[in-house]
């Protein structure tokens, strides 16, 4: 636990050594969303509709390219080797960032929700604080997709080449462009495996159904558990012994 | 801790192999608890692989290592073995003291010690910079801060006093005498000849091969020069 709390407190002092990333994570969604809702301004019905996935979508890209990029760093410039040769449990490591992302995951899913619900007038007909805890489960995600995008890059460079290829199927095939209830067979079931579905699902539920509370928990508990899976395969790319 | 006589670190027939290719072949060593032992040879000859070894963080090692009677990386020597690494591997967006407090916090280091180190290494002035602006220098005294927090009973330090002025080269090297006369057990890698003769027991170290193991001393009466790298190039012949 000492552990987990000192390198999420060592995270987040990174973080504050970098106030621009701080200040792009947290406003360029809030940003985009107000774009796009007067790319919609004569369509108020399109942006009633795409408007509660992109909610979804935005901790997902950014927690992804965070990840991808930190641990990366932790593996190429040596810090994981010092790290490994400390008591420190990878379980603890990745508890710290888990900590220390999520927090960063709270503040930018709070911003977009209470922007979009707020002065963008979008409406939702289940609970807010469900939203949020969504939005959360695919930080988590994108955590535990961009710590395995980490083992197989070797640069900056070549991982956030990762983000076209983990993140944009996702994109095309959650719901967001066409409901998934429309696509033939094929991309139902590429899209049935796809984590981003269920999210996407989940957030219908909760915009378009007063008492979709049960359903949306099930969507939750779903992202969650491929968020665990992606961060356990992923713990078991951090080698205490390398080449 | 080890008293002097006992061996700290014990390698027979070590080999690493990296891919296809074997990079150490084969090494027999012995390091003396409470000494400085001097890993000296030419770059990419094998003194960063055997230093990982120790420390139990190189992949594909055989034959017989055993570190303070225990396996190379187990958990049980985390806290028992300080790692200073030839790149710094500290995190470039934090500031010095920021480093080391982090890491003195995983090895329960008590919280004093960051400022005595700071001292001993001589980085109190840019405790408050971030590592990135850092110059070569300061950059490996992050790292032998980083090594000895927490009081480690063996020493591996890759290369500690590169780009150093002589005066702190100097500070250093009386201070690796102070820890050893404590009781701490050193491995120091360097690819300068003259850095041997300040330890007590020098491993000369060329193409993945140990050409010998002895006392600065007693390798100078050997080869019949006082001149180390002259001792090196004469074992170097005597091994054809």
């Amino acid at each position: 636990m000492r552990r987990t709390a000192a390198t999420a407190a060592r995270v987040l002092r990174q973080l504050r050594h970098d106030p621009r990333t701080v200040a792009l994570l947290l406003l360029v969604p809030a940003a985009l969303m107000t774009i796009f809702r007067f790319v919609y301004e004569n369509e108020r019905v399109a942006f009633q509709q795409a408007g509660p996935a992109l909610m979804v979508l935005f901790p997902l890209i950014t927690m992804f390219l965070v990840s991808s990029v930190s641990l990366l760093r932790e593996r190429t410039s040596g810090t994981l080797e010092r790290l490994m040769t400390t008591p420190m449990s990878r379980l603890a490591l990745l508890g710290g960032y888990g900590v220390s992302f999520t927090l960063l995951a709270t503040l930018q899913a709070g911003l977009v929700v209470a922007l979009s619900l707020g002065p963008l007038g979008l409406s939702l007909a289940g609970s807010t604080a469900l939203v949020v805890v969504l939005a959360i489960s695919v930080a988590l995600l994108g955590l535990g997709l961009g710590l395995l995008a980490s083992a197989f890059a070797r640069t900056e460079f070549q991982v956030v080449q990762f983000l076209p290829l983990v993140i944009l199927p996702q994109l095309l095939l959650c719901g967001l462009l066409v409901a998934r209830d429309e696509m033939g067979g094929v991309l139902h079931a590429v899209s049935d495996v796809l984590p981003m579905s269920y999210a996407v699902d989940g957030v219908h539920h909760l915009a378009r159904e007063p008492s979709a509370s049960a359903a949306a928990l099930a969507d939750i508990a779903i992202v969650l558990a491929f968020a665990v899976g992606a961060i356990v395969l992923g713990a078991l790319t951090l080698r205490r012994q390398t080449d | 801790m080890r008293s002097a006589g006992e061996s700290a670190v014990d390698g027979r027939d070590v080999r690493v192999r990296r891919g296809r290719r074997e990079v150490l072949h084969g090494v027999t060593f012995s390091l003396p608890a409470a000494r400085i032992t001097g890993l000296i040879g030419p770059s990419g000859g094998g003194k960063t692989t055997l230093l990982r070894a120790v420390v139990g963080v190189q992949r594909h090692v055989s034959g017989e290592l055993r570190v303070l009677g225990l396996t190379p990386g187990s958990a049980a020597l985390r806290r028992r073995v300080g790692y200073g690494t030839q790149s710094q591997a500290a995190y470039e967006d934090l500031t010095v003291r920021e480093n080391l407090e982090y890491f003195a916090s995983l090895v329960g280091a008590h919280r004093g010690q960051v400022g005595e180190l700071l001292v001993r290494v001589d980085l109190q002035a840019a405790a408050g910079q971030l590592v990135r602006s850092l110059s070569g220098g300061q950059r490996s005294r992050v790292s032998l801060a980083l090594a000895l927090l927490g009081e480690p009973e063996l020493l591996v330090l890759d290369e500690p006093t590169v780009g150093l002025d002589p005066v702190l080269r100097e500070r250093l090297w009386s201070m690796f005498r102070e820890l050893a006369a404590s009781g701490v057990t050193l491995l120091v890698s360097s690819h300068v000849m003259d850095e041997a003769a300040r330890c007590d027991e020098v491993v000369l170290l060329r193409d993945g091969e140990i050409l010998t193991q002895d006392a600065p001393a007693e390798l100078a009466r050997r080869t019949g020069t006082d001149d180390l790298d002259q001792a090196f190039l004469r074992l170097v012949e005597l091994g054809r």
